[in-house]
């Protein structure tokens, strides 16, 4: 249920970017999803990927500040209201969420992936509201 | 151990007497062989007779890094060229690099003042040392590898860089003493923690570390990262190189070797001469120096002196860690800023390490400083109130200690150049435009 998501430090810097996506390109990783948090002097690239571990490695080596943070994905129905249940029971049994993005996947359903300090309460009550996670092998296929 | 026990424990009367004698023959010698010491002293009616005393000394003029490039390269030798036995030079960033000559003996007394530090280090003839000093025209190499070789210990002149090489003779030979800049310490303890070797290997219980100014935070980091006493070695290749003043075992600042160089403190704008204990700028005499005999010459570095006896038993002045160089000196807004307090700040906060760069700019004729902090890999959180917080945090300790805002800019790990020799810590746009 815990996804490894892969954290990157960036320095806002042109090209910085494209170096780090040429970096995943050359030893094949895809990137499955993605967000970047900005602020004035740095960003953090969050990505979802099926090889976070050989992604941490390669980018080491290039000089990256990486980190492995467990998230998780919350998969919803794409249609009005979705989210907001899906919130509605995190915020009941009193989770928090640092933050989060969420991408549509073209067949009436969206993924929700989020950060938060007690992740495995957090999949038990939305377990126990039959809500749908994300497993590690989905990523895969996303 | 104390190595010259005559010179270094010296009674302070005695002492004045043989520098008094040293002065003498010393000005004589320039007055004669060196014209620009010749001329200066007849503008300001001074004969060589009227320097008896070590009271004199004052009556002096003073000689200056920019009296070296204006006599450029040869100009205030005292010897021809076919006593000079070794020339080295600084490494000359702004303009023409400064050169020093040496004759035999001044070699031999330059042996002589290292050995006596490094006695105070505890090295001895039973000691593996590896110098990991530039070798070449910087005078750090050669002036360990002479000294350490007069002591009888074994010297491995690895020279700087290649740290690969360097853990792997630390390792295999097992070094019991290192010669290097701390910066290069530090970044040696690093790279030997990162490569995760077997610390019981490592056999090192001193270093003995110069060239640029460190501070207590750093000393015991690089303590800590390797596991050995740190010692502060002092030196300038003006004076004549590493070995002018040297930390004994009770670290309550640097003993000068009196008997070779005459330290005085004086007053950067005035040239007045302050008493012990005051804070002014640290003025050197080399008064048995053959080949470049400086009188006076001012080393821009500034710090105080302590006569009082030391535990050890050594009667020579101790000099305290220099508070700063002048050259490095930054004056923005006004306020007066050294690269050391931006190490200090950082050495004390456990997620910082001493990796940065202060970049200092004029946007709308106000100066504006940056500095720049490297993310390291375990201090990274993935959530930006968290690096935030760390880079206000880092802001807020060093405001408090420049006495002046600095804007802190976190970057990636790395990015900042290592040095493997001396480091290099400002960029100041201010002198390009």
């Amino acid at each position: 249920m815990i996804i490894k998501q892969l954290s990157v430090f960036l320095e806002n810097r042109a090209g910085r970017l494209t170096e780090l996506t040429g970096i995943l390109a050359d030893n094949d990783i895809n990137i499955s999803a993605f967000s970047i948090a900005d602020t004035t002097d740095f960003g953090i690239l969050r990505v979802i990927t099926g090889k976070p571990e050989l992604a941490e490695k390669v980018l080491k080596e290039n000089g990256f500040a990486v980190k492995i943070t467990d998230v998780i994905g919350m998969i919803m129905p794409n249609k009005p209201g979705g989210l907001h249940r899906a919130l509605q029971i995190l915020t009941d049994n009193g989770i928090s969420i640092e933050y989060m993005y969420a991408f549509a996947t073209g067949d009436d359903r969206a993924t929700a992936v989020i950060r938060t300090d007690t992740p495995q309460k957090a999949i038990e009550v939305l377990q126990m509201h039959k809500m749908e996670l994300l497993q590690t092998g989905d990523v895969y296929q996303l | 151990m104390i190595w010259n026990e005559h010179h270094e424990c010296m009674g302070r009367d005695q002492l004045a007497t043989l520098q008094g004698e040293r002065l003498r023959q010393m000005v004589e010698r320039i007055y004669f062989n060196v014209p620009f010491y010749r001329n200066k002293l007849q503008e300001m009616g001074i004969e060589p007779g009227d320097i008896r005393t070590i009271d004199d000394l004052r009556k002096l003029p003073f000689t200056t890094k920019q009296d070296l490039r204006d006599n450029y390269p040869f100009g205030l030798f005292a010897v021809p060229q076919e006593e000079v036995v070794r020339f080295h030079a600084s490494s000359g960033t702004t303009g023409k690099s400064t050169v020093v000559g040496y004759t035999h003996n001044d070699i031999l007394m330059w042996s002589e003042v290292v050995a006596r530090s490094l006695t105070m280090a505890g090295v001895t003839k039973h000691d593996i040392i590896q110098v990991a000093y530039g070798y070449g025209l910087f005078t750090g190499g050669l002036g360990l590898h002479y000294g350490a070789e007069k002591v009888g210990a074994s010297v491995i002149p690895i020279s700087g860089g290649n740290t690969m090489k360097q853990l792997q003779l630390l390792e295999d030979f097992g070094s019991t003493a290192i010669a290097c800049t701390p910066s290069y310490a530090a970044f040696l303890g690093e790279s030997i923690r990162d490569a995760k070797l077997d610390p019981s290997k490592i056999k090192l219980k001193a270093g003995i570390f110069g060239a640029e100014p460190w501070t207590e935070e750093m000393r015991a980091q690089i303590q800590n990262l390797l596991g050995l006493k740190a010692y502060d070695i002092y030196g300038l290749s003006e004076v004549i190189g590493p070995g002018v003043s040297m930390e004994c075992s009770y670290q309550k600042g640097m003993h000068i070797f009196e008997d070779h160089f005459i330290p005085e403190i004086i007053n950067p704008e005035t040239g007045e001469v302050l008493p012990y204990g005051e804070l002014g700028e640290l003025v050197f005499t080399a008064v048995t120096k053959e080949a470049l005999p400086l009188l006076r010459y001012r080393t821009r570095d500034l710090t105080r002196l302590h006569v009082d006896l030391c535990q050890c038993g050594r009667t020579l002045v101790r000099m305290e860690k220099c508070v700063g160089r002048s050259d490095d000196m930054l004056i923005i807004r006004g306020v007066n800023v050294f690269p050391s307090q931006v190490e200090s700040v950082l050495l004390e906060m456990s997620e910082t390490r001493p990796h940065y760069l202060l970049v200092v700019d004029r946007q709308n004729n106000l100066d504006t400083l940056e500095i720049q902090v490297e993310v390291e890999d375990q201090f990274f959180s993935d959530e930006v109130k968290e690096l935030e917080g760390l880079r206000k945090r880092i802001s807020g300790n060093l405001t408090s200690i420049l006495g002046l805002h600095a804007n802190v800019r976190l970057v990636e790990p790395g990015t900042i150049e290592r040095s493997m020799g001396k480091a290099q810590r400002v960029v100041d746009k201010r002198k390009l435009s």
